[in-house]
Formats: C-alpha cells, structure tokens, sequence
C-alpha cells in the first residue's frame, strides 16, 4: 500500500487510542504479522490469547516500539506512531519522533527487569525525575502513592533482590504507571510466578481495571482472570488474529475450529 | 651484606622509589580507566566516526609492546614538537597500553547486561545516554571489577619499565643501588617483595571492598 494512503492524523471522530493499520512484521523471511489490523477503544481492557510463537508477544513489543515494523502504521490517540509527517507524506520515525510518542505507552514484562541496583521506590522514581524532569519531591509522591495502590509501599526500600517475583511484578507496574501512561502493556506477566502470588499481581490489574479509565492490552494464559476483566478477548493464530470478540461470546461461543481446539487444549491443561 | 643491615643503609633510597612507583600507579590507573571507558563505550557507538577512533587506539595500544609506546611517547614525540617530562610521559605510556585492554572489559561487561535491561530502560522512554549512565553503567560496572583487578596488578607490573626512562621509580632505585654496590640479591629482592605487597596487600583487597560495596548497592550482600 502506498504511504499517501495513510492519514497524517486519524480524524476526530475515527480515533481510537490505537490503531494498527495494516502493520506487517517479519524477521528475515518469517513473517510474523501478515496485515494486522487491529483498533483498542480509549479505556478498553484487550486481552490477546492463542498459542506459543503466534505473535502474542510481537504485537506488544511493536507497539512499545521494542520492535520495528515493516509495514503498516501503528497510532497511537490518532497520531503515528512508528511514522512521523514530512512534506505531506508518512515517513518512519526517527529516534525523537519515537522517545516522545512511546512515554505515553507503558509495558510490564514477564520478567519485571526492575533496575537491580535501585530499590522499589528508586525504580518508580526513575523515569519521573530522569525522563520527565519531575521535581523529587513530586516524584517520590507519586511514587508512594502507585507502590500503595499496589500494595508494596512497606518495602519501598527494598532493593529487587529482597522482593519475590510477586512482589517485583508489583513494583514493575507502579514503576510503568509512574509515567502516566495512556496504555499498558502487561506480557505474561503471571508467567513467571509461583502458583501462590499470581493471585496478588492480577489483583492488582484488577484493581486498575476497575479503578482507572487506562488504555490496556494483556497477553495471558490465564483464562478465568481474561474473562472477568476483559472487554474484548483477540485469539491469535499464525499472526493472525482469528477470532474476537467479548469474552462471554469468545468463551462461551467459539465460532471458529482453531478457538474452539485451542480453548478445550487450554482447559485440559488447567 | 645482610638484608637487615642493606635495609637500614638504603630504605630512604628505597621508599622514595616505592613512592614514585605508587603516584605512577595511580595516575597510571586514572588514565587507563578513563580510556577504556571512552574506548569500551566507543566500540559500542552507533556513530562510525567514534566507533573508528575506538578500534584504532585499541589495536595500536594491545597490538604494540609496552616498551616501544613508552619509548615513542619519550624519545619520538619531541621530534614532533613535543616534549613530555619523563614522569608524565610513563605513566601516560603505561594508562593508555593498559586503558586498550580495559576497553575490552569495559565493552564485554556492558554488553553482558541482560537484555531486559535495556528494554525496560527503553520502555520508560530514556534516551541512549542516559539509559547507559543511569541503568547498564552501574551494573556493568559490577561486572567489570574482578578483571579489572587483576588488570591493575599487571598495571602495577608495567610501572616497572618507566624506570628506562629514568622515572626514579623503585626499580630504578634497586638498580642503581645495585650499580654502586652489586648487591643484586638484595636490590631486586626487595623490589621484588615490595611489588607483591603492593599488588597483594594493597590493590587486591582494595578490589574486593569495592567488589563488596558493589553488591550492596545492587541489594545482594
Ligand atoms: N527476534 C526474533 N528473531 C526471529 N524470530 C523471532 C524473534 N522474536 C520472535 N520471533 C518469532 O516470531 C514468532 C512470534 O513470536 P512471539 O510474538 O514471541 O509469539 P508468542 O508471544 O505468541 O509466543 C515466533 O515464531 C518466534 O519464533
Ligand atoms: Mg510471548
């Protein structure tokens, strides 16, 4: 598709909080990504679901700008993402172009990396004093409010190595939400937990959920905890997204071979 | 005569030269440190130019002897127009051939912080250089301190050979008390003991109180 056919900015009544427009990925001769389009309405909880290696991980990492696409364009609130305006035309984005639109995403990882060498409230002040410029003082308050609202304001000055995956995953969101992010990212973030602190991490998104108007898209294998908090549950299949909708219908009703095999594998394995 | 008796007649001779090898040490160490942090992080630059500056000093400060740079930067230099006093010109000849193999250290290390990491530095939207000084710096630097330590020890080792450009060091005190006396047992035994004091009693555990501080700060201790 030729570039001129992309919008320098979505229209005010077509604007969701992302768009991904006809985005491609491959790595060499693998494609990833054939002709993704995909829209998340402001506020909306989306939860990406399907097997291992169908590109679950892909659509978060390019969405943060960890991964470079190769076609397509990514918005974000109706402005490009991966692209940026030069003479009228849609041109990819330089480094600039990209650090500014990527402070409004936030992503969590499946294995926290919180900054080893800070302690918990070290690591959520970071990015508000070394990237936003906040003042200390209005750092560490906002600092201190977020590890409150996930529940880890006792061990604020624990370094990441006293803290138990729970606890650091925890850490990891208040460090994420400290930048005031229009959406979060969370990938597997439960997939590295002991059985017994999952509960206290999706608590906590939970919490979000229900507390905060955030733009959010989730990659799990955690079915009850998708279907409870989701507004859209997306079944991927070879980079494609096969099938999507409400949870309830998604869940309860698959209409296609691949969602229904794949749920009834997943059930099984519970 | 016997050491107890040689000690007594020449320690002035002696310690003066252990001082002048301790302040090359020092100064030694501050440049090799500083090049190999300029020249680790420039092999990793994205920018050609600096990366190319990096390769070169490497490859012409690892390639060549210790002994030939000292002697350039010495006797060559002059006939370029400049002229270094002998005691500046070792210890800049020793930093930079040691600074080529720390940059080596400095480059690994950085490299072998974990990709998630980077990532998660990115992802709270830091530019380049402030991800490295803020997140990968501090916990390469971890990494980087047992070889360093035993690069200092041969930095150490290496100050020796200021002494053919008559830096008063302690090897140039043993031998020129072994010149006037042909007490060659005694000078070089002695010099012999005092580096391995120096290098085991003063650098190594050194070293290791910063190892240890080290792992406090990233909360392991
Ligand atoms: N850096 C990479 N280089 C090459 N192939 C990759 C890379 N990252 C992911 N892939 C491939 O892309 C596909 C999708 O990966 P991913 O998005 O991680 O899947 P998921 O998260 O759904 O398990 C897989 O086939 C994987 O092997
Ligand atoms: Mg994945």
């Amino acid at each position: 598709m030729d570039m001129s056919a992309y919008p320098l900015e979505l229209p005010a009544d077509d604007r969701p909080m992302v768009r991904f427009m006809n985005v491609v990925k491959s790595y060499g001769r693998l494609v990833v990504l054939d002709q993704l389009n995909l829209d998340i309405a402001e506020g909306e909880m989306v939860t990406v679901i399907g097997p291992s290696g169908s590109g679950k991980t892909t659509v978060l990492r390019m969405l943060m700008t960890l991964e470079t696409i190769n076609g397509g364009v990514i918005y974000i609130d109706g402005k490009p993402l991966t692209h940026m305006e030069r003479n009228g035309v849609l041109v990819p984005a330089d480094e600039r172009h990209i650090r500014k639109m990527r402070a409004s995403i936030g992503m969590c990882f499946q294995h926290f990396n919180l900054f080893p060498h800070m302690t918990a409230l070290q690591n959520c002040m970071e990015g508000p004093v070394q990237v936003l410029g906040l003042s200390k003082a209005e750092a560490r308050a906002r600092s201190e409010e977020l590890l409150t609202l996930v529940g880890m304001i006792d061990k604020k000055d624990q370094h990441p190595s006293r803290l138990s995956g729970g606890q650091q995953q925890r850490v990891a969101i208040a460090r994420a939400l400290a930048m005031r992010p229009k959406v979060m990212l969370f990938d597997e973030v439960t997939s590295a937990l002991d059985p017994e602190v999952i509960g206290e991490v999706t608590n906590v998104i939970r919490k979000l959920v229900a507390e905060h108007n955030l733009t959010m898209l989730m990659v799990t294998h955690q079915m009850g905890f998708a279907r409870d908090i989701s507004d859209r549950i997306c079944f991927f299949y070879r980079g494609k997204i096969e099938e999507q909708g409400p949870p309830a219908a998604l869940f309860g009703n698959p209409q296609k071979e691949r969602t229904k095999q794949f749920l009834s594998a997943v059930k099984e394995a519970d | 005569m016997p050491i107890w008796e040689f000690l007594q007649t020449y320690w002035p001779l002696l310690l003066n030269g252990t001082l002048i090898t301790c302040a090359q040490f020092l100064l030694a160490s501050v440049i090799a440190i500083a090049c190999a942090l300029a020249a680790g992080l420039g092999k990793l630059s994205g920018n050609w130019l600096i990366r190319g500056a990096a390769v070169i000093y490497i490859e012409i400060f690892r390639g060549t002897s210790l002994l030939v740079q000292l002697y350039w930067i010495f006797f060559v230099l002059p006939l370029f127009g400049l002229t270094l006093p002998s005691f500046i010109a070792g210890f800049l000849s020793v930093g930079l051939n040691v600074g080529s193999y720390g940059a080596e250290i400095v480059r690994g290390a950085i490299q072998s912080v974990p990709k998630g990491q980077w990532e998660a530095g990115y992802a709270i939207s830091m530019s380049p250089a402030k991800r490295m000084r803020r997140i990968i710096l501090p916990q390469a630097l971890a990494l980087m301190l047992p070889p360093w330590g035993n690069l200092l020890i041969e930095l150490l080792k290496g100050t020796a050979l200021v002494s053919l450009i008559s830096v008063a060091d302690l090897m140039f005190q043993a031998k020129q008390i072994n010149a006037s006396t042909f007490l060659s047992a005694q000078a070089f035994g002695t010099a012999l003991v005092v580096y391995y004091i120096l290098a085991r009693f003063l650098i190594t555990p050194f070293m290791r109180w910063l190892e240890r501080s080290m792992a406090r700060r990233l909360g392991r201790a």
